[in-house]
């Protein structure tokens, strides 16, 4: 055991990487969390769970990197887990308000042209006439009617 | 076979597969006549829901990619809201042979889901190293989970029955390898009865799969992860026939 760590520090690391994984675990079970996010937790708890269990390894990795105080090798590998899961965070969430915008965008479109077909009089030529054009350019109602042209 | 067929729907996911969609439907309707054929376009950048809307099949166009997980379950959303009692996916890249899909339908009277397998004799369709292994290490747990011998988990090529059309319009996954590793077990852990009957496969119309050992390694190691996570899960309730829909 590395100096200064007593018993009950030595169980605390293990009880709090065992309870991490657990709470992974059963987020992904109650599919409250999908797998590609999970694995970086699960990961990251298990590396917690070896060092809490053999905490010369962290020692001796430390030593070997050229890490004076092992405690410093954890924050270092903490900080960068974090930092990592924020940015996949960060573009997940990007992709996530990209395809909300789409999905509002073609709602407002399909809208605008129930509202055209349930209209009364014969009014929809506006919108028929209109290249309708999905979010990359694509024909949103193209051949699907034909009443426009696909292109 | 005729009356079964006119209750069926063929439903293909096609992302940017304007090359070979509208052929693959025109065989479906000429091999399989009364059929239904949905093609799902997953947010194509290509003319591919043109291409399959001009050979004659319903399209769902999906607004941004979800991936075959994904556009499978819009099709079963689709086929019990229209009154289907089975789907068959099919590929829309042609390699799978469309009248290969009566066998799977008649094997349907005993069966919830039915696999056309690749490596059970007929055709000549092979994989090697990892990735073989990998094939061969889901099939023994996967056949076990399901009570049935099943030789090729893998296969895109697959007939749903009724009550695997109920369940997979709700609890069909959109993860990686999720289509077909992860359903098996959601399907096997509701009771829904698995087989498999044996079809040759044509090779793939563009490009030639991996046989990157790295890649294939990899493949393995995100499989049996999916296989983990997809038994850990609690089983999912068989939705009723009301509750459908």
């Amino acid at each position: 055991m590395i100096a200064g760590a007593t018993v009950s520090s030595y169980v605390l690391g293990i009880v709090m990487a065992l309870l991490t994984l657990v709470v992974v675990t059963e987020s992904l079970r109650r599919r409250r969390m999908r797998e590609r996010h999970a694995v970086w937790w699960l990961a990251a708890g298990t590396v917690a769970l070896v060092i809490a269990v053999f905490p010369r390894l962290l020692a001796a990795a430390a030593s070997l990197i050229g890490v004076a105080v092992p405690a410093n090798l954890v924050f270092f590998l903490s900080v960068f887990v974090l930092f990592f899961v924020s940015i996949q965070h960060s573009s997940e969430l990007t992709k996530a308000e990209d395809q909300n915008r789409t999905l509002a965008e073609e709602v407002a479109l399909l809208k605008a042209r129930v509202d055209a077909l349930s209209a009364p009089s014969p009014a929809p030529e506006r919108i028929a006439d209109a290249p309708a054009e999905g979010p990359e350019g694509a024909p949103l109602f193209g051949a699907a009617s034909g009443d426009a042209p696909a292109r | 076979m005729h009356a079964t067929l006119a209750r069926t729907l063929i439903v293909m996911p096609a992302f940017n597969e304007e090359e070979s969609v509208a052929d693959v439907v025109s065989e479906v309707y000429a091999k399989l006549p009364g059929v239904s054929c949905l093609v799902v376009d997953d947010g194509s950048a290509d003319a591919t829901a043109a291409k399959a809307r001009a050979a004659g099949a319903e399209v769902l166009r999906l607004p941004f990619n979800l991936g075959v997980g994904g556009a499978m379950r819009a099709g079963f959303k689709y086929a019990l809201a229209n009154g289907f009692d089975n789907v068959v996916q099919v590929d829309s890249d042609g390699q799978h042979d469309p009248s290969a899909v009566p066998q799977l339908l008649a094997e349907l009277e005993h069966a919830d889901v039915v696999l056309g397998a690749r490596f059970a004799g007929v055709g000549n369709y092979a994989a090697k190293g990892p990735r073989r292994w990998a094939m061969v290490m889901l099939s023994l747990i996967l056949s076990r989970v399901a009570h049935s011998r099943l030789t090729d988990t893998t296969s895109g090529f697959k007939a749903s029955g009724p009550r695997a059309v109920r369940l997979f319009a709700k609890h069909y996954p959109a993860e990686y390898l999720g289509d077909t590793v992860e359903s098996l077990v959601i399907a096997a852990r509701c009771g829904c009865v698995i087989r498999q009957i044996p079809v040759a496969m044509r090779p793939r119309a563009g490009g030639v799969p991996s046989h990157n050992p790295l890649k294939a390694a990899q493949y393995l190691g995100r499989a049996m992860l999916a296989l983990l996570f997809a038994l850990i899960r609690p089983a999912v309730p068989l939705p009723s026939v009301e509750a459908a829909v």
